[in-house]
């Protein structure tokens, strides 16, 4: 006797059939909103045969805790990425710096004008 | 071993002997150095692929093999509150096992061929989860000490290198901490229950002593080093630190409610180190090695879950859709 009751209940030492070696089902990224207004954001991945079997699987898998909105699911061969070797071609962006609001101040320059010109 | 890595000295050497491209092992090495994370397409020497496809792999197995024991407890739990915590609970560790398996999927390993590695032997899972649950009171050692120890695990583990891993534990070890607290809860109130379950719980406490000092594998004075899981960030602490860390966190929690240890021997010395007496290192091979009293039965459940529900499988399968490696 087992402690597990599926054992007693089903026979199980008697299965002698082949291991499984079948073929995937599709992969599914998923996409997690977690209230209106925010971004949904990437959580991960899950497999299944349909849009709705993916939808089911995501909302067990990443939906347990906390709170949802909504979920995305988008099959994996449909989305592009650019490879991680190409990753400099962002490097530069940080030194932009005339695309940020920082990068403008004029307070020296008004003030410059106001003593030279005695405005108060 | 729940993640972990030790290695034969067979393999040690071979990835010893392994050669790489040097500009990009060092390139791939600069970058662990500075923190930063390896993605899936990136380059990695082959035995960095090899040995985390192994790690992750196992410990996908033991998420899933672990919910057997507990599971089987779901139809015999004492209450209400107690049921709902563990049908959570198994629920929690099914979803483990499938983020892990994605992980591992991320390096090239299909699910398929892992699921069917566990059924074949050729993959392992973690050694605690060959031994019986025999009374609830096994569901309370296990929930609060086998889960307190994967926990030590599970953080040092999401400290490594590989990104997928790490985000996956992330989540993982968030949700563990409501096992541990169920588990913890579970064990108190047992312990501070009436004599009968005092002594259950005592009992179980016997019971599972040397299983969870087997947990994080045989001692640094038995088993090989590598320098390189270190320096690659796979293998962040050795086994018996993290032991010590282990029991350092969790024996007096158990002495505070007046239980006990089965090991005279067991204190924690001048050096703050602990000290237990040898806790039977054959055993753990012989039922590693499938000579344990629950390695058949576990095998066996996993086995009749992919023959009785093929079928379905089958009946789901589009044969114009190709599987796809995960993104991240």
């Amino acid at each position: 006797m087992s402690l597990d009751p599926r054992i007693n209940r089903l026979d199980l030492h008697r299965t002698k059939e082949g291991e499984q070696t079948s073929s995937h089902l599709i992969t599914w990224e998923v996409f997690h909103q977690e209230k209106r207004g925010k971004q949904p954001v990437h959580a991960g991945i899950v497999h299944a045969s349909s849009p709705e079997m993916a939808m089911l699987f995501a909302k067990e898998q990443y939906a347990r805790r906390g709170k949802t909105t909504n979920l995305w699911v988008v099959k994996t061969s449909d989305v592009y990425t650019f490879s991680y070797e190409d990753e400099d071609i962002f490097e530069t962006t940080p030194e932009k710096t005339f695309r940020d609001p920082g990068f403008y101040k004029v307070r020296d320059r008004i003030e410059a004008y106001q003593a030279k010109n005695k405005i108060q | 071993m729940y993640g972990n890595t030790s290695l034969t000295a067979e393999e040690a050497k071979i990835m010893n002997a392994t050669v790489e491209d040097p500009e990009k092992l060092a390139v791939f090495e600069e970058r662990i150095t500075r923190g930063e994370k390896i993605e899936p397409g990136d380059w990695m020497p082959k035995e960095y692929r090899k040995q985390l496809i192994r790690m992750i792999e196992q410990h996908a197995h033991s998420e899933i093999v672990g919910a057997l024991p507990e599971g089987t407890w779901i139809t015999r739990a004492p209450n209400f509150k107690r049921k709902l915590a563990l049908i959570a609970k198994v629920q929690d560790e099914i979803g483990h096992g499938q983020l892990l398996y994605s992980a591992a999927e991320t390096l090239g390993k299909t699910r398929e061929e892992m699921l069917t590695d566990l059924l074949s032997g050729k993959s392992k899972y973690s050694n605690v989860f060959n031994y019986p649950a025999n009374t609830w009171a096994d569901m309370a050692v296990i929930g609060f000490l086998v889960d307190g120890a994967a926990i030590v695990n599970q953080i040092i583990n999401s400290k490594g290198s590989y990104g997928p891993y790490c985000r996956a534990l992330e989540r993982i070890c968030y949700e563990e901490s409501f096992h541990l607290k169920q588990g913890h809860d579970n064990f108190v109130y047992l312990a501070t229950g009436t004599p009968v379950q005092r002594t259950m719980v005592q009992e179980a406490l016997n019971r599972w002593y040397r299983p969870l000092l087997h947990f994080f594998g045989p001692s640094d004075r038995n088993s090989q080093h590598s320098e390189k899981l270190m320096k690659w960030k796979v293998k962040l602490a050795s086994n018996d630190d993290m032991r010590n860390q282990f029991l350092d966190q969790y024996v007096p929690k158990i002495y505070e409610l007046g239980l006990t240890l089965p090991d005279p021997n067991l204190k924690k010395n001048a050096d703050g180190i602990w000290e237990f007496s040898d806790p039977d290192w054959d055993e753990f091979k012989r039922v590693i090695n499938g000579d344990g009293p629950c390695n058949k039965e576990r095998i066996e459940v996993r086995r009749y879950a992919e023959l009785a529900h093929r079928w379905v499988r089958e009946a789901l399968l589009n044969p114009k859709e190709k599987y796809a490696i995960p993104l991240a």
